[in-house]
């Protein structure tokens, strides 16, 4: 291996990245699916998009993702508090920065020069992404086992909050992704940065 | 098998596809669902991956079935034998209380009273079979719980019986066995673990809401487990059997997880 100083993202942040992208896909497409099979609000996703043919199909999809999703999850948490690469990417925190940025990059005028350092909107939308997966993984465990977690039932608001809850962090989970997706689009050196290292 | 004659012909794959869960015991034979089910599988879940030829779809199929298997391993060990299900006010149910099953309103059997017998067989020392009367001699108690349904939505309803681990001891059954069977009027089928069978809260339920429990929630008698999702509390129970060897379940068959669990 080359000079690892090189490296913009380290072999362990890649291989998560893409792990955890296949078991975000998954959930997602087969949690639609099992949302079709009983819609609180007034939309369903169409079942061309949906994963699992049915909702069983869907069901075994989302259960056996849910391992991949939370097992990778974890690893990916303990190495980047272990390795401070945590602390050092995403933080320090200002709203003041984080103002500057945003509106830095709603005139399009936010450089991407150095892509191993985080720009404010950058660490706000992984850092939210990371919470927001962690909430998801919590509403989840209601769902699946609301008798066996009682605590965290009773503290995310009862089963059929836990619903809604689980509902809005996949809506924002899409919401990141999509902008996700547009950025990468629009720098695709950040695509082969994170495939290759650099 | 359950035969009923469809009121839609089978050509109208749409609409099937729709409703596939509620709609396909109504319209199709057991061996012609299983084959739907297999090609909707492989429609919606796997077309992606087996339509670029990298996997076979049976493979993943297998795959997705060992995972559920080893989540019914899981669930096992997060059961907790002595948690509570929450239980709620009387003002809290549901009303009207969803009814739900793999067929519709218009085809819910009625099973008369007189001359209902409950089967008790396998692993039992007492397989006499038992009248409602000799049910309802037995000390009884209600619970208010959560019925959570597969599909998702759940609905609080009041439910009275014997707690099933009274009536499994009064058997005589084998408690160290793996598995308790239900067979029904309505032909469903399903089976529980043993630690969830002899549950505090799980109850062989005679009444809803303090009336005998009428034919949409399954009269004669339901087993309710507010610790399992709802296509594990079977309706209209006729025999109950203590076994060892798995006998599955009517959606369980077909790719619901088996535990099921809450």
């Amino acid at each position: 291996m080359a000079n690892t100083t090189d490296l913009i993202h380290p072999r362990w942040v890649r291989i998560t990245h893409w792990v955890n992208a296949v078991a975000v896909v998954i959930m997602a497409m087969s949690g639609w699916r099992i949302y079709n099979a009983s819609p609180f609000f007034p939309f369903a996703p169409p079942g061309q998009i949906t994963l699992g043919g049915w909702l069983g199909g869907a069901i075994q999809w989302h259960f056996a993702a849910m391992w991949l999703l939370v097992g990778n999850g974890l690893l990916y948490l303990a190495c980047n508090i272990i390795s401070g690469r945590l602390w050092r990417k995403f933080f320090p925190w200002s709203p003041r920065a984080f103002l500057a940025d945003v509106l830095a990059a709603l005139k399009g005028k936010l450089a991407h020069a150095d892509l191993s350092h985080y720009n404010m909107v950058q660490r706000a939308a992984y850092l939210f992404v990371m919470v927001d997966l962690v909430l998801l993984v919590l509403t989840g465990l209601v769902l699946w086992k609301s008798v066996q977690f009682p605590l965290l039932r009773e503290l995310l608001g009862g089963y059929e909050v836990a619903r809604r809850e689980h509902f809005l962090a996949m809506a924002a989970l899409v919401a990141f992704f999509v902008v996700h997706i547009v950025m990468v689009a629009l720098v695709p050196r950040t695509l082969l940065a994170m495939i290759r290292g650099r | 098998m359950f035969k009923k004659p469809s009121r839609q012909p089978l050509a109208n794959g749409d609409l099937l596809l729709k409703d596939a869960l509620k709609d396909m015991g109504r319209h199709l034979d057991q061996p012609m669902r299983r084959a739907f089910l297999q090609r909707t599988l492989s429609l919606g879940g796997l077309s992606m991956l087996s339509g670029c030829g990298i996997v076979e779809e049976s493979d993943v199929e297998n795959a997705l079935m060992k995972i559920s298997r080893f989540n019914d391993k899981a669930q096992a060990f997060l059961f907790d034998p002595n948690r509570l299900a929450p239980t709620y006010p009387d003002s809290m149910i549901t009303h009207p209380f969803p009814f739900n099953a793999y067929y519709g309103e218009d085809e819910i059997r009625e099973v008369e009273e007189e001359g209902y017998r409950l089967e008790v067989t396998g692993l039992v020392a007492d397989k006499r079979a038992w009248t409602l009367a000799e049910l309802r001699a037995m000390p009884q108690t209600d619970q208010v719980t959560r019925h959570i349904c597969v599909e998702g939505w759940s609905a609080i309803g009041k439910w009275g019986g014997v707690p099933f681990a009274s009536f499994l001891r009064r058997v005589g059954a084998d408690l160290s066995a793996k598995y308790v069977g239900f067979k029904c009027a309505d032909d469903y089928y399903t089976s529980i673990d043993m630690p969830t069978a002899l549950h505090p809260q799980t109850l062989l339920t005679l009444t809803y809401d303090g009336q005998p429990l009428p034919p949409r929630y399954g009269f004669p008698m339901k087993l309710r487990m507010p610790t399992k999702l709802g296509y594990k509390n079977p309706k209209h129970i006729q025999a109950i059997f203590v076994t060892n060897n798995y006998p599955g379940g009517y959606w369980e068959d077909q790719g619901y997880n088996w535990f099921g669990g809450s």
